[in-house]
C-alpha cells in the first residue's frame, strides 16, 4: 500500500531557529501517529507546513500523490486534510450547534452537525455560545468541526492541552472512536497518552526526526528520553 | 408558525407604506422616503458589518447610484423613475464588482479607510466636473414609472410607494440569505477567518460577495435618494454621509433587517426637530441622541424590542 501523505526534504528557518531540518516522513493508512518533542521542537512546525499555514523553504508534501506545498489551507482542506489548533479556533458568537452548521455547510456534508452532536455528547451544550464553553467541550468542538468533513487525514495540535488531568482520556477515547477511519497524527506532551492511543511516534527535537518507531521502542529511545521525556524518564512505563 | 407572522406582520407594513404615500402630507412622504433610501444603504451595510466589516465610504455608491440614476435623464433623455433606479443601482453594482477585488483583500480600519479614501475620489472628481454641474450638481425629474405617465403632484407619492416595495423586497431576500448557510458563514468570518479557512471556504469570496451586494443597495438607496430630492450634488458622496449611514446602523443595531429602516425613520425625524427647534445645535442633539443610544442601548434600538417581548 502506498503512502497516503510523504515529505520529503522539509526544512524552515525561523531566522536563527531551524523547525524542519531535513524531515523526510510517510504515513500509512489508518494509523494512528503521536508527534512528541519539547517545546520549539518542529511538531507544530510539520503541522503547520502540512496544511499550508507555512511554506517550506525547500522539500516537498504529496497526500494521495499530489502536490501541497504552494496550496492555501482551504485547498488543502478540499483534498481531505482537516486540523484543530491547540487553542481552540471556534466562533465565539455562534452556537456551538451554529459552529458545526458553519462546518457542514463549507463541506456539503448533509446532517454531519447532528452527527458530531451524538457522537461527541454535545447536545446539551448546543445552543450556547461556544465562547461561554467550558475548555474541555471547546476542544471537542474544535475536533469535531474538523471531523465535520469527512477527511481522510486529522491533524491534532495538543487535543489534550489546558484540560483538566482527569478529562483527558474521557477527550482521548471520544476522538479516537470518532476518528477511526482516518489517518490521525496528533501533537502531545503527555507521554500517557502518547503511549495508550498512538501506533507509532514520531520524537522532534532541534528540527530533526530522533526517533521514529512504535510507542514502547520510541519511549525508550536514549535521545527521546533525554531531550523530550526528561526528568519524566524515571517514571516512564518500562 | 413565526415565518407567517413575520410575513404578515411585513405584508402589514408594506401595504400601510402604500397607503401612507396617498395619503399622508407631502413633508412626510419625502421624509419616509428619504429614510427609505438611508435605509436600504444601512441594510447594505448591516451585511457588511454582520461579517465584521465597517464601511465608511458607501457615500461612493450611494453618490454613484443618484448621479447614474440622473444621467439618465440628463444626458440619456430617459426620464423614467424605474429605469433611472435600475440605471442607479447597476452602477453601484459593477463598480463594487471591480473595487471589491481590492477592498476585499482588507479587514479593520484598513477597509474602513480605503473605502473613505474611494468615496473621497469620486467626491473629487465630481466637484471638478464642470460637465456634471460641479459643486452644485444638476437636478432631475421622472416624469414616468415603468412606462406609467406620472400625473402632477404624484411623482413623490409614487416614488414612496416604489420605495416602500423595492427595499421590502430586499429586506426579504436579505433577511433570507442572513438565515441561511451564507449568512452563519459571514458572521463566522467575523469572528474567525482562520478557521473558516481551515474549514475550506473562501473567505475573501465571501467578503467579495457581500461587498458587492451592499454596493448594490447602496445604489439603490442613491437612485431614490435623487429622486425624491429632485437634484444631486457631489456633497451626497463625502465623508459625512458615509458617516451618516455608520451612524443610522449603529443607531439601529444590526440585530434585525428592519432595524435600518427603523434608525434611518428615527434618525430623520430627529434631524428635521433638530433643525426645526435647535438650528444651531442640530448636530450636538444628534451626538447626544448617539450617546445615549451607545451607553444605554449598546445593541441598538432594535435591542428595546427585544427586551419588551422578553420582558413580556
Amino acid at each position: 500500500m502506498s503512502p497516503i501523505l510523504v515529505a520529503e526534504g522539509l526544512h524552515k528557518r525561523f531566522g536563527a531557529v531551524t523547525a524542519a531540518a531535513d524531515i523526510n516522513l510517510a504515513f500509512d493508512d489508518r494509523t494512528v501517529v503521536s508527534l512528541i518533542g519539547a517545546n520549539g521542537a518542529g511538531k507544530t512546525t510539520f503541522l503547520n507546513m502540512v496544511t499550508g499555514y507555512v511554506r517550506p523553504d525547500r522539500g516537498q508534501i504529496k497526500f494521495d500523490g499530489r502536490p501541497l506545498v504552494g496550496l492555501a489551507p482551504r485547498a488543502i482542506t478540499r483534498f481531505g486534510i482537516s486540523r484543530s489548533f491547540q487553542v481552540p479556533q471556534l466562533f465565539p458568537s455562534l452556537s456551538l450547534r451554529e459552529n458545526l452548521l458553519v462546518a457542514e455547510g463549507i463541506a456539503g456534508a448533509a446532517k454531519e452537525a447532528d452527527a458530531m452532536l451524538d457522537r461527541f455528547g454535545l447536545g446539551p451544550y448546543a445552543d450556547r455560545p461556544a465562547g461561554l464553553l467550558p475548555e474541555g467541550i471547546r476542544k471537542l468542538l474544535d475536533v469535531a468541526m474538523a471531523l465535520v468533513g469527512r477527511p481522510k487525514l486529522l491533524l491534532l495540535d495538543e487535543p489534550t492541552s489546558g484540560v483538566a488531568a482527569d478529562e483527558k482520556f474521557g477527550i482521548m477515547d471520544l476522538v479516537m472512536g470518532a476518528a477511526s477511519q482516518v489517518v490521525v497524527l496528533f501533537v502531545e506532551h503527555d507521554m500517557d497518552i502518547v503511549a495508550r492511543y498512538a501506533t507509532r511516534v514520531i520524537a522532534f527535537y532541534d528540527g530533526r526526526v530522533i526517533a521514529d518507531a512504535p510507542p514502547d521502542e520510541a519511549l525508550r529511545a536514549a535521545e527521546v528520553r533525554r531531550y523530550v521525556i526528561g526528568d519524566e524518564v524515571r517514571h516512564a512505563p518500562a | 408558525m413565526r415565518r407567517a407572522l413575520l410575513l404578515a406582520a411585513a405584508g402589514v407594513i408594506a401595504l400601510a407604506g402604500v397607503a401612507t404615500a396617498w395619503a399622508a402630507p407631502q413633508w412626510l412622504v419625502f421624509l419616509l422616503t428619504l429614510a427609505l433610501a438611508k435605509g436600504v444603504v444601512v441594510l447594505g451595510l448591516l451585511l457588511l458589518m454582520r461579517t465584521g466589516l465597517v464601511s465608511f465610504g458607501q457615500g461612493l455608491y450611494f453618490g454613484l447610484g443618484a448621479y447614474a440614476a440622473a444621467l439618465l435623464g440628463h444626458w440619456g433623455g430617459v426620464a423614467d423613475a424605474a429605469l433611472m433606479l435600475l440605471a442607479g443601482t447597476a452602477a453601484a453594482v459593477l463598480t463594487a464588482a471591480l473595487l471589491g477585488l481590492l477592498l476585499a483583500q482588507y479587514r479593520a480600519i484598513f477597509f474602513a479607510m480605503l473605502s473613505l479614501a474611494l468615496s473621497m475620489i469620486l467626491y473629487g472628481a465630481l466637484v471638478k466636473s464642470s460637465a456634471l454641474g460641479s459643486t452644485d450638481g444638476f437636478n432631475l425629474h421622472a416624469k414616468s414609472f415603468a412606462g406609467v405617465a406620472l400625473a402632477a403632484g404624484t411623482e413623490r407619492r409614487v416614488l414612496l410607494a416604489a420605495a416602500v416595495l423595492a427595499v421590502a423586497v430586499a429586506a426579504w431576500l436579505l433577511h433570507r440569505l442572513l438565515a441561511s448557510h451564507w449568512g452563519r458563514l459571514s458572521a463566522a468570518i467575523r469572528d474567525n477567518e482562520l478557521r473558516v479557512d481551515y474549514l475550506g471556504a473562501s473567505v475573501y469570496g465571501v467578503v467579495y460577495v457581500n461587498y458587492v451586494i451592499a454596493g448594490g443597495l447602496a445604489g439603490l438607496g442613491g437612485g431614490l435618494a435623487a429622486l425624491a430630492v429632485g437634484h444631486v450634488d457631489p456633497d451626497i458622496t463625502y465623508w459625512t454621509t458615509s458617516g451618516e449611514f455608520v451612524f443610522i446602523a449603529v443607531l439601529g443595531g444590526t440585530g434585525n433587517v428592519i432595524a435600518p429602516f427603523l434608525s434611518a425613520a428615527v434618525f430623520e425625524g430627529l434631524r428635521t426637530l433638530a433643525s426645526q427647534f435647535a438650528p444651531n445645535v442640530w448636530q450636538m442633539s444628534l451626538g447626544l441622541a448617539m450617546l445615549a443610544i451607545i451607553m444605554f442601548l449598546p445593541a441598538g434600538l432594535w435591542s428595546l424590542g427585544k427586551r419588551q417581548g422578553k420582558a413580556a
